[in-house]
Order: C-alpha cells, then structure tokens, then sequence
C-alpha cells in the first residue's frame, strides 16, 4: 500500500471527534426550531414550550451516530484496500453479483407468484402489491428510454394517461373488452412516443428533459380542458373491469359468472387477486420482451447509443431510427400500464397523471440502478412501500419518503443496482476459449 | 481510386474552414494529412460524411459521388472511421464494442472477423469480458481500431490515434497501421499531429495550413523537407 494511502487511511480520534462535532452543530441549529421550541393549545390561546433535554439527547445521538458510522466506514475501506489483487477480485465479485441478481430475481419472482394465495384474504396487502407491480411495469418502460437509450424522459405519466384514456374510452364509448382495448390503447400509445420522439431527435440531455416535460404538461392539460372528448376534471367513471376470460366477478345473477362456473363462493377478492395476476403477467411479458431485445442488435444499439452518439454514427446506425424505437416502445409499455390502471379503478381523471406521477417513474429507474431490470423492481417496492409505512407518521410521512431518497442516494450513487450486466457472456467466454 | 476530393469548401457560418481542398488516396495506399492544430485536418474528415456538409465541391468514393449522402448511408460504404478521441462505449464490455462495430457487416463474417482482431490485437482476446471504460489510453485506441475494422472497410480513417498515448503504444499503433496496409490489404488515410511517425508509415502525405494543402508529396520527401521539418518536427521530440 502506497504510504500516502496510509496517511489518509487512518484519522485520528481527534479527526473524528472533530467530524462528528461539526455534524453535531448542525444538528443543533436545525433542532432549536424543529425540537426545542413546540406549540401547545392552551385554552385557545398558543404557548411556545422549550424542550431542551429532548435536544440535547438528540444532539448527542447525532453525535455519537457520527462517531460510530465514520469509524465503521474507516475500518470498511482499509479492510477493503488492505486485500491484495484487488482488480482480480473485482472481476471475480463482479461475476459473483451477477449470479446473485439471477437468484434474486427468481426468488422475486416466487414470491411474487405466491402472494396473493398467502393473503388471500388480505385486500390490503394484495392492492398495495399491485401498486407496486404497476409502477414495475412502468419502470421498466421508462427504463427502456431513460436507462438504455440514455434520453432523459420527464413526461412518461403521459403515455401513461394515454393508455389509460384509450382504455377507457374504448370500453365506455365503443364497448370494447379489457383484452382487445389492450394492444390498441398500447398502439397508440406508441404513436404518441414517436409524436414526442421525432421534434426530439436533435435534443439531448437538459434540453431533452425540458420538451418532455412539457409534453406532459400537455397532455394533461388537453385532458382536463377538452371537456367533450375525456370528461375534463371530472374524468371518465365506470370503466368495466376485466373478465375472466368472458365470465364476470359479480355475485351470482342472470349470466354465467367466475365464481358460479368454478364452484367457488363469490368473494370481491377473486377480482383483487386476478386483476395482481394480470398486472403480473403483463410485467413478466415487459420484463421478457426489454431482456430479450438487449440481448439483440437493436437493444444494443440503444446501450451504444446512450454511450456515444457519435461514435454510433461513425459505425453507420441510423440513430434517428434507434431514438424512435426507444420512444415508441417505452411508450408502448406505459400505455398498457395505462391500460391496466384504468380497469382497475374504474375511475380515471387527469389528477392520476400529473408531473408528480412522472417524477416518481423516473425515480424509481434512477434509484434502482438505469438501465437494472430488477433495480426498477426494489426501487418500486422502495417508493411505493415507504409511504404506505409512513401512514404511522401522519403528516411527516413525505419527509421520511424524502430522507430515504436522499440515503439511497448517498449509500449507492449510482442506484440500488449499477453494476451493468453484459448482453453476452457465454458468448464472449465461447469467443475467448475458441 | 479510392477517395477523391476535389474543390471541396467548407464553412462554419462565417468561417472559411477548408478552401479548396483538392486530395485523392489510391487502392492500397497509406496517405496521411499532417498539420497545426485548427488548420482543418479533423474537419476535412468529418465532412467526409457530412458533418459539417461541404459548401462546394466533390467528394468520390470508390467511383461514387457521396457528397450529398445522409451521414449513416456514407458510413454503412466500406469506409470506417476511427474517431478523434477513441469514443469507445466504455460502459460497454470489449466484446459488445466490437459487435457494435459489425452491426452493420455480414453476420457470417462475425466469427473469422473476430479472430482477425485477436489476432492483430491479443490484449482485447484477453480482456473481453471488461468494460471498455476501464481500458488503458492505448488499448482503448486498440479497441477503436479493431470496432472500425469489424465493418470490413476498404477505406479506414483514422483522426489523431496517436493523440495522449504513452510512446510505447504510439509505436504499436503506426506498427498495426503497417501491418493492416501490407498483409490485410486496407487503405488508410490517417490524419496526425505526430507528423514524424505519420510520415515514416505512409506513402505519401499532405501538409494542410489554414484550410489549404500546402505541400504533399511522398512521405519520405516531406519528412526530409525543411518547411515540414521546422514547423512541425524540429519543436517536438521526434524520438518519440
């Protein structure tokens, strides 16, 4: 080890009481008003209360907090540069990682498999985990645009909305089925992707961001002012929920329903927990579709293209091409989420598609690693997950939602999931050993 | 013939970049375009595909007029370019690079194709499975040969290979140049700051100030010239 490494390598306690002083003070300032001072209703009247011991204790958590994670930190790193062949092992771990994705990701998928028969009768857990796999669904199309392709999309709810309202309309207007509407809401959804796509061709990065957002923008507010065709504010009510296959979830009437044709009970949980296996299915497609094609030149390219657009050209890619298949098909899979969204709830109104709604997909490809398929499926369960935790907290349940961005983001940068798996493996192991 | 340029112009808004540039690089020549920086050689090579596009004259490929050509149509012609600066995917691993160079070649190529760049190259055999990025300068500069080669070009660019390598690679570098012109068969035209080594590979050079050629002959001659030898040898270290 290289002695100017060492010389960093080990602060003084001193250093560290230093470090954790400073961190301390900050904690003071920011405590007098938010944990010193409180207010309390006094008959009427409001009486300003001091809690200093309650400070004090929390100034010295913070600061021996401090203390301990810097020195965990410390003997983290030496332990982690004192190993010799640290590249080797890198590699080694770098191989390691990718085993332990796959084997994650199966176990994933198990369990997403048999949720709903473990709750069956738990509506709670069953909603929420739908949630969660519609934001999978849409994180992984976003992923698609923002991840591979390398353009920074801050309008994607709008595809969203797009597939929601070709849904509902169909279905309301026209009478169409959940899985007939499915491919055309997904269709022009995609028509829409390459509507944002082609006046984009020539933008990159900030500027990018700045049309797409305003492409959400506009198709939100054409939604909430163009009363005749969505409803305006007031949406699109009773949307028909999907059957399965033909038979209703209704209590037993005039027509053959699902509970009647398989002898079960009616429940209202077999619509729950058939609307999850939809929105399962539906994702497991996504996932096997975006896997598949980054496995093949043209999702490759997407990849080559976020590294160098130049470079791209150079080699003869057709990057107008390559931008607008990203696009179309990014929008494509918000479509159907869209879709989906829609027969779940019945109901739809521009307030489900705003910029918030965006800002939280880009999130959850950003925090889960861009371009990670299962980094998009932790993060969803992150950002879905934390707020329905944070019920408990009332009012700071945005705050805890904030503080564990801001964690995730100083724990791993570059998302949960950054390591970037290789499109070919065996074949580059095949190639080497040839 | 190979390339042929004839009268090309091109400006940038209101500057006059190259003024009449008249260039041609035969089947199976080296020919190398030396001089200062901003006398144009980079963006004589970028016009090639038309970016920026000429503002007149001809540019012919191997018999065809590609002046007015989309850039991507140009560049799917068996003409590669090694652009200035590497500009590798460094996210990418080794291998997905050079796929990334055959994307558009003959998939049936793919396997002998890849033998040929382990073969010029042995240190990318072995480093396959590494992310580009990761590279040193010099087997970055390697790996943005070899993507070039995997189109099978007739034609091979290169802007500035030698640019910020350590001396050992830069040698290795001309002594690959050499060896894909006499044993593979590949006609370059490669553009140099390093006019000393560029000189010594190529058959014949060009020498452009302020978007003219001022001078062109073959290498040899122009590498014994006073004019070449003061402004751009006898300042630098030619035993580099």
């Amino acid at each position: 080890m290289p002695p100017f490494v060492a010389a960093g390598d080990a602060p003084t306690w001193a250093e560290r009481g230093r470090d954790a002083a400073g961190i301390a003070l900050i904690a003071l300032l920011l405590g007098i008003p938010m944990i010193g001072l409180t207010t309390v209703d006094q008959g009427g009247a409001l009486r300003v209360l001091t809690r200093w011991p309650l400070l004090a204790a929390f100034v010295a958590a913070v600061f021996c907090g401090r203390l301990l994670l810097r020195h965990a930190l410390d003997l983290l790193k030496r332990r982690r540069r004192g190993r010799p062949g640290a590249a080797a092992e890198d590699e080694e771990s770098g191989r390691r990682g990718v085993r332990m994705i796959g084997w994650a990701g199966w176990l994933a998928f198990g369990a997403a498999l048999v949720l709903p028969l473990v709750f069956s009768d738990n509506r709670y857990v069953v909603d929420t985990a739908t949630t969660v796999l519609i934001y999978v669904m849409l994180g992984w199309g976003l992923n698609v645009v923002v991840g591979l392709a390398g353009l920074l999309d801050l309008g994607h709810a709008a595809f969203y909305a797009v597939g929601a309202y070709a849904y509902a309309l169909l279905s309301t207007q026209f009478g169409w089925g959940f899985w007939a509407a499915l491919p055309v809401a997904g269709l022009v959804a995609a028509v829409f992707g390459l509507a944002l796509g082609w006046p984009c061709l020539r933008l990159r990065g900030d500027y990018l961001a700045i049309v797409t957002l305003g492409f959400g923008e506009i198709v939100r507010v054409a939604l909430v002012n163009w009363t005749d065709f969505s409803g305006g504010p007031n949406g699109i009510s009773s949307i028909p929920r999907p059957s399965f296959f033909g038979l209703p979830f209704a209590p037993s009437g005039d027509a053959p329903t699902f509970a009647a044709s398989f002898g079960l009970e009616f429940s209202p949980m077999h619509r729950i927990i058939f609307l999850y296996y939809v929105i399962l299915a539906l994702s497991l497609l996504t996932n096997a579709l975006v896997s598949r094609l980054r496995r093949l030149p043209a999702g490759r390219a997407w990849e080559a293209m976020r590294e160098d657009e130049i470079a791209c050209r150079a080699l003869g890619m057709n990057v107008t091409n390559v931008k607008l298949s990203a696009f179309a098909l990014g929008a494509m899979l918000g479509g159907l989420a869209g879709v989906f969204f829609a027969a779940r709830q019945g109901f739809i109104s521009p307030e489900s598609f705003t910029f918030n709604e965006s800002a939280i997909i880009l999130s959850i490809v950003v925090l889960g690693g861009m371009g990670s398929q299962l980094g998009v499926v932790l993060a969803s369960l992150v950002l879905v997950l934390i707020p329905e935790i944070g019920r408990d907290f009332s009012e700071y349940r945005m705050l805890l939602f904030g503080a564990a961005m801001i964690l995730i983001m100083v724990w791993r940068p570059g998302g949960i999931l950054s390591r970037r798996e290789p499109t070919l493996r065996h074949a580059a192991a095949e190639g080497g050993h040839a | 013939m190979m390339l042929q340029l004839s009268g090309v112009h091109v400006h940038y808004g209101h500057i006059h970049a190259l003024r009449g540039i008249d260039l041609s690089v035969q089947i199976g020549e080296v020919v190398t375009l030396i001089g200062a920086n901003g006398a144009g050689k980079s963006t004589l090579l970028m016009s090639l595909f038309g970016q920026p596009r000429v503002s007149s004259g001809r540019i012919v490929f191997d018999g065809e007029d590609i002046t007015r050509l989309p850039t991507h149509v140009i560049a799917r012609r068996d003409i590669s370019l090694v652009p200035e600066g590497r500009r590798i995917f460094p996210r990418m691993t080794v291998m997905e690079n050079l796929l990334m160079g055959a994307v558009m070649a003959n998939p049936d190529n793919l396997e002998v194709d890849l033998k040929r760049m382990y073969a010029l190259f042995p240190i990318l055999e072995e480093r396959l499975e590494q992310r580009a990025g990761t590279l040193s300068g010099g087997e970055q500069q390697m790996l943005a040969i070899a993507r070039a080669l995997m189109a099978r070009p007739k034609l091979l660019l290169l802007d500035e290979p030698s640019l910020g390598l350590a001396p050992l690679y830069i040698k290795k570098i001309f002594q690959t140049l050499r060896e894909l012109n006499q044993n593979y068969g590949v006609t370059i035209l490669l553009i140099e700051q390093n006019a000393h080594h560029a000189l010594r590979v190529a058959h014949r050079g060009y020498v452009l100030q302020h978007g003219r050629i001022v001078m062109t002959g073959a290498g040899r001659d122009l590498l014994a010239s006073a004019e070449v030898r003061a402004a751009y040898l006898e300042g630098g270290n030619p035993g580099n």
